[in-house]
């Protein structure tokens, strides 16, 4: 089974520990990964942004990267959303699958325990392209309740977007801040020492959101907990 | 690609000010916010149950598109049909091509029954044209007889919802407008819910006895037998479509349906979605005229508006499936937030998002589709399943970008199809400040940004 990481461009440039963890963690459950290095951005802000003629050649560019792999993996829903959604309509080159991390582990590897042990108390954020484009369900819920020592408590409205929606998070600036605020205090009324998600980009607005109020609460990517031990 | 198939763009009130900038006002009002969380978490929780209960929901969702999307094949037929058949019934079917010929035609209506004043059925697409401020500068006045319609009439407001038109309005708030508006309404009045509803009902009862005309919209037209629908709470409705001599229903053309049977289909996903109600607890149909019987004279005036144009567009027309329920307006976190007048159309929330720019045409209507996250509840809770953050994204693209934002779009994709800038451009994070320039500031100035990185992910992939 050949297993390329997708690494996705915000993760690479500024969250790599999120990368080091998905590393970690699927060398630890005896996959080999690969990380193609001609890998760069899936285009989804182009798209979701009105620049399809933009984001046409990233998809191209994207299809010649993974092209002969079993299986690719990235630690964003995201991010897979968009490969598997929108670059259909971009162009006719074919990917192999390309699965967010909870849906590999459980789908694919069939592992719900995979050897984490986190002492911490976790809220999770299950973020909106995972929950309603790619459907993934509770398969985070189930990886985190086999993590050692790991108290997860529920986020109370959980599926409501955090507001951060890309360019939405600038061009309509103040809806995002008051979505951010709500998701916020759901996050603080759970007196969760740590906010999870399987997401970067929600993970620097929940994140960036919180660390700005001072309130003390980590923003820490799913990857990251499963590759604790 | 869109053809164009001879039809204007709608007038009306489909656009308003730019939406960040209306949105940012109603999210200064506390008492808006608080009204419309309530309101909203309140449908939400009611429609999910009852639409829980039905096994056969997503059949019944799949079922609702096909027959739209297949209506919408043969509009051009299935509305001959009807107006053969409103005809042979004894109606009289008027063509109207945007909001002013429609509002000519019902004013003309009027006059001609010697009117001055006319009873409404709450409607969207008289909200849409504008009609009762076009009766009003011909010396007609419209009373508004749904409660909540009345509530924003009498409070010189505009409706902010699709189904709740006085959503942002709490009862303290609709107490003062009645005291103030209503000649017969007590100065002690209290704000009981019961006690307001029945001084409406006793200013309304003096209207619905009096008015001789009555304007309605349609909910559903049935193409074979020209039978009209309207599906509503409150019994105004039945009121106004029996007691007045003379009905003028006015519909846009994507309303209608072609056969009896495929309103089975959508009496059962409409009031599950819209009130969370098994059931309407007034749906009212009439054929025609019955000599004897109710209004004695009726028309039926069918409404472009944008809507051909509308259809014209393979990957925008779904839109016209939609049957109004307002499921969508009620778990959008944005709307929740913002309210409906931030989108400065009679269709607010995500379903007005993709609809408005599409009846105007996009370049009236330039921050509608970006007034969505794409988080996708929309189509989540859709019963005709329309795709509206596809939609959205399929509108964006018609949007002429700003020059800096299309130029710094082009520079970003740049970078990312040529691995040696993109590996530059990584190892520049390092350098990433805690403060960023306008317009990115926007986004600093509620969110820290993360510590920048010592080496990239890849820099690090291929030293280990």
């Amino acid at each position: 089974m050949r297993v390329a990481l997708f690494v996705t461009c915000l993760v690479d440039g500024l969250r790599p520990e999120v990368g080091k963890a998905t590393v970690a963690l699927l060398e630890r459950l005896g996959v080999p990964v690969e990380v193609p290095l001609a890998q760069s951005c899936c285009g989804q802000m182009h798209t979701n942004s009105g620049y399809a003629d933009l984001a046409r050649p990233l998809a191209d560019a994207f299809a010649d990267a993974f092209v002969g792999y079993d299986y690719v993996v990235s630690p964003s829903g995201s991010c897979a959303a968009a490969v598997r959604h929108q670059h259909p309509r971009l162009t006719d080159k074919r990917v192999p699958p390309v699965l967010e991390l909870s849906e590999f582990l459980v789908d694919v590897l069939s592992r719900e325990d995979v050897g984490a042990r986190y002492p911490h108390r976790v809220t999770y954020h299950p973020t909106c392209h995972s929950l309603r484009m790619l459907r993934v369900g509770d398969r985070p819920l189930r990886l985190l309740r086999h993590v050692r020592e790991l108290e997860l408590v529920a986020l109370p409205d959980a599926d409501t977007c955090c507001g951060f929606g890309g360019t939405f998070a600038l061009k309509n600036v103040d809806v995002s801040e008051a979505m951010l605020a709500d998701k916020a205090a759901a996050v603080l009324s759970t007196g969760a020492e740590v906010c999870s998600a399987g997401d970067t980009s929600c993970l620097l607005h929940i994140g960036g959101g919180l660390t700005k109020q001072g309130t003390g609460v980590r923003a820490v990517h799913l990857a990251e907990i499963l590759a604790s031990t | 690609m869109t053809t164009f198939l001879g039809m204007p763009h709608g007038t009306g009130n489909l656009a308003g000010g730019p939406f960040p900038r209306e949105a940012r006002k109603a999210l200064a009002d506390d008492q808006l916010r608080a009204n419309l969380g309530r309101a909203t978490a309140t449908i939400r929780a009611k429609r999910a149950v009852a639409v829980g209960e039905l096994p056969d929901w997503e059949e019944l969702r799949a079922g609702g598109a096909a027959l739209k999307d297949a209506t919408l094949a043969r509009l051009d037929e299935h509305l001959l049909r009807l107006e053969a058949a409103v005809t042979a019934a004894g109606g009289v079917v008027h063509w109207a091509r945007d909001a002013e010929e429609a509002n000519a035609v019902v004013t003309r209506l009027v006059q001609a029954a010697g009117a001055d004043e006319v009873v409404k059925v709450k409607s969207m697409v008289t909200q849409e044209i504008g009609l009762n401020e076009a009766l009003a500068a011909a010396g007609i006045a419209a009373w508004e007889t749904d409660l909540a319609e009345l509530i924003v009439q009498l409070g010189h407001d505009k409706p902010s919802h699709i189904l709740v038109p006085a959503i942002h309005k709490n009862r303290s708030e609709i107490r003062d407008i009645f005291v103030r508006e209503i000649p017969s309404a007590p100065r002690d009045l209290i704000d009981d819910p019961a006690l307001l509803a029945a001084l409406a009902r006793a200013h309304l009862r003096e209207k619905f006895l009096s008015a001789r005309v009555a304007v309605s919209g349609a909910n559903f037209a049935v193409a074979e037998t020209g039978t009209l629908c309207v599906v509503e709470s409150e019994g105004n409705g039945r009121m106004c479509l029996t007691l007045p001599e003379v009905l003028i229903t006015v519909m846009g053309i994507e309303k209608l349906v072609p056969t009896w049977q495929d309103l089975e289909v959508f009496l059962q996903t409409l009031p599950r979605s819209s009130t969370g109600e098994r059931m309407n607890p007034y749906t009212s149909m009439w054929t025609g005229v019955t000599p004897g019987d109710g209004p004695q004279e009726f028309h039926l005036v069918l409404l472009d508006n944008g809507r051909t144009a509308t259809l014209a567009d393979p990957d925008g027309r779904a839109a016209l499936r939609c049957i109004r329920c307002s499921a969508c307006l009620n778990v959008c976190p944005v709307y929740e937030r913002t309210g409906g007048h931030a989108y400065g159309s009679v269709y607010p929330g995500p379903i007005g998002a993709v609809l408005s720019p599409q009846l105007t045409g996009v370049e009236d209507n330039r921050t509608l589709p970006f007034a969505s996250t794409l988080c996708g509840a929309c189509y989540d809770v859709c019963p005709v399943a329309i795709d509206i953050p596809t939609m959205l994204v399929h509108l964006r693209q018609q949007v002429p970008p700003p020059a800096a934002e299309r130029l710094a779009m082009t520079a970003i994709a740049s970078v990312m199809r040529s691995p040696r800038r993109y590996r530059a451009a990584l190892w520049l994070g390092r350098f990433l400040p805690r403060r960023l320039p306008p317009p990115l500031s926007r986004w600093t100035r509620s969110r820290a940004l993360p510590q920048a990185p010592r080496q990239s992910f890849r820099a690090w992939w291929v030293r280990r």
